[in-house]
């Protein structure tokens, strides 16, 4: 089985998030750059089916000369390969038709990426290559077996779960819950040094429309400060709830 | 070319986020100047949707549609609004619906902006306001495709009723074999309780609680407010409560009108993620928990002692506002 896992590279979610140029751009600076949550639990996934079930397994990011060190975690990891498509990753379907490009010529038999980037919050990307690609989807997918040609998947719903039985190629929108939080790897001593081995390749991007643009960006308004209600006083809380939030 | 707007229905009603969006579709069709056209996918009294600004309900009714399928649902809303020549789509923020938005706007070569959270500041140029950084921030987006794709956050815009009499149109979709190459083999979902995507009140606990043995007296508290449970991303990594239950920044997001954290710190993931909740309250131990920060009302004071007497206090207000 040969599998494309796709990284998103944001800010580490402890990030300070504040803009620059006029509020038109989002401020890099002191910014640590990390691979996408959603990602991290894929990765991990596709490493269990690389030992388990001797997957191939490459990686691949849209992103600028930046992302590399996140990359590089990713092959320390474990990944075999990398690609690196050289483009700011400004808008979802731009991407998803740069990565669409990297996996039809790869012929993978499963996309793993995730449910969302942590940054701009598109939920986008595998749906609309799944599509460009004519691959089976599943999205926010919490558990994924791979038995030959069939895959039993399980994503979230809301309230519950769904199982979804279907066959690859197939791309999946994965999120925590694919892999247990303690099976997340840090890379070791002997990872990273096997990683400044391995083919990084870098792509240059093919014409694509970019469908949206952010034109300015806004930080929320300051919180104002919280009423204290004394323990003993619950009425009072109540009384808030009720007449002033008008909440119940 | 009215506004399209796709209007869940689930459990013999359309959802409350239904009316949600067709109110926010009849606010982006004032401000054009048009009417709103939805479509409704084995609906009950589509006629229905009248009541919040619709005019025209393309109602299909088809067997092979009964248990959702992101892909047969996107096929068939595509081909709706080819016929419709639509170019505004409204949609949801469901898990399902933002299963399929990404498969229609593919389909579509459409612009599609999630996470909206109020009417168009401008239709044309189209820019919206949409939530980025996971609610740390807000974007100004501008869509320049001839489709354009609007998936509005839960709770951001309110239903609005808007008495029209709408007009129902049957329409059967083609769907192909290819549609349904994925399958629903089993749903394991929570029925006749308020879930965390559409209650208007959630009640979340934290690692403040101890241990699993506590919940109890949060699934009371949740009991007497009608709102769903919800927890903190350690309560489930211990196990403690189902990994459905994790909200924040790497689990669920919460929109809730109301949202009530108990023994809960307020850590920045945490907050990202049920930052958008009108009103927050806190109640925790220590008055230096940053959720103080972020909250509109707080107790400070023990979660063991509170909450007990919060639900005795709530029933006893509940009776007399029966
Ligand atoms: C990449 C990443 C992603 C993350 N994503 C998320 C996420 O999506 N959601 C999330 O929740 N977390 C997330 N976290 C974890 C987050 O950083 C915090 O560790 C977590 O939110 C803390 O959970 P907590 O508030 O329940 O526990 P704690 O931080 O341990 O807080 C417990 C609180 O309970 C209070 N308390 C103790 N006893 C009582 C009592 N008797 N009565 C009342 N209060 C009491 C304490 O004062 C304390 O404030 C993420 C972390 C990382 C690194
Ligand atoms: N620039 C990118 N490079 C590689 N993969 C990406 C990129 N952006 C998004 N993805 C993938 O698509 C998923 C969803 O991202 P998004 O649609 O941006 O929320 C991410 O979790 C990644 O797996």
């Amino acid at each position: 089985m040969k599998i494309l896992v796709c990284l998103s590279n944001v800010p580490d979610t402890t990030s300070k998030i504040n803009f620059t140029d006029n509020d038109t751009k989002f401020d890099t600076t002191g910014v640590q750059f990390v691979i996408n949550p959603n990602d991290e639990f894929g990765l991990t996934r596709a490493m269990w089916f690389k030992e388990k079930q001797g997957a191939t397994v490459h990686v691949a990011t849209v992103g600028e000369a930046s992302t590399e060190p996140t990359i590089r975690k990713a092959l320390a990891i474990g990944a075999d390969e990398a690609i690196r498509v050289n483009a700011f990753p400004e808008d979802g379907f731009f991407v998803a038709e740069q990565l669409a490009e990297i996996a039809k010529k790869g012929n993978y038999d499963l996309i793993i990426a995730g449910r969302e980037s942590i940054d701009y919050n598109g939920g986008m990307v595998p749906g609309i290559m799944a599509t460009l690609l004519e691959m089976n989807f599943v999205n926010t997918c919490i558990s994924l077996e791979v038995d030959g040609n069939n895959a039993t998947a399980i994503r979230e719903i809301d309230g519950g779960k769904e199982k979804i039985s279907t066959t690859l190629p197939l791309i999946i929108g994965g999120q925590k819950g694919l892999v247990a939080e303690s099976d997340l790897r840090i890379p070791n001593m002997r990872g990273i040094m096997m990683a400044r081995k391995k083919k990084l390749s870098v792509v240059e991007p093919i014409s694509a429309p970019k469908a949206t643009k952010d034109i300015k960006f806004e930080k929320p308004a300051p919180k104002g400060q919280v009423k204290l209600v004394d323990a003993n006083n619950l009425d009072e809380l109540i009384n808030l709830l009720h007449n002033e939030a008008k909440a119940i | 070319m009215s506004v399209l707007v796709y209007t869940e229905f689930e459990n013999g009603k359309f959802k409350k986020n239904a009316h949600e969006v067709a109110s926010y579709a009849y606010e982006v069709a004032s401000k054009m100047g048009t009417t709103v056209t939805a479509v409704a996918i084995n609906a009950n009294s589509p006629e229905s949707l009248g009541d919040y600004g619709v005019t025209k309900v393309i109602n299909v009714q088809n067997e092979d549609l009964k248990t959702f399928n992101a892909k047969a649902y996107a096929n068939t809303i595509a081909q709706v609004s080819a016929k419709e020549n639509a170019t505004i789509i409204i949609l949801s923020s469901s898990a399902d619906t933002k299963f399929l938005a990404p498969m229609l706007t593919a389909q579509l070569k459409a612009g599609y902006v999630p996470n909206v959270v109020a009417a168009p500041e401008s239709t044309s140029p189209f820019q919206v306001k949409r939530t980025v950084f996971s609610n740390k921030g807000f974007a100004i987006t501008q869509l320049d495709t001839d489709v354009k794709i609007i998936g509005v956050s839960n709770n951001a815009f309110g239903s609005v009723e808007n008495k029209t009499d709408a007009t129902v149109e049957d329409f059967a979709p083609d769907l192909a074999e290819e549609a349904f190459t994925t399958k629903s083999i089993e749903i394991d979902k929570v029925v006749g309780k308020a879930t965390i995507a559409d209650a208007d009140i959630v009640v979340s606990g934290g690692r403040g609680l101890k241990g699993p043995e506590n919940w109890g007296m949060i699934e009371e508290l949740a009991e007497v407010l009608g709102a769903a449970t919800a927890c903190s991303k350690p309560v489930s990594d211990l196990g403690w409560r189902p990994h459905g239950e994790h909200v924040g920044q790497t689990g669920k997001p919460v929109a809730s009108n109301l949202y009530i954290a108990i023994g809960i710190s307020g850590a920045i993931q945490h907050l990202a993620g049920v930052s958008a909740s009108k009103v927050k309250v806190v109640i925790n131990t220590d008055p230096e928990a940053p959720f103080f920060k972020a909250a509109d009302y707080g107790v400070v004071g023990d979660a063991f002692e509170v909450v007990p007497q919060l639900i005795e206090k709530l029933k006893e207000f509940k009776a007399q506002n029966a």
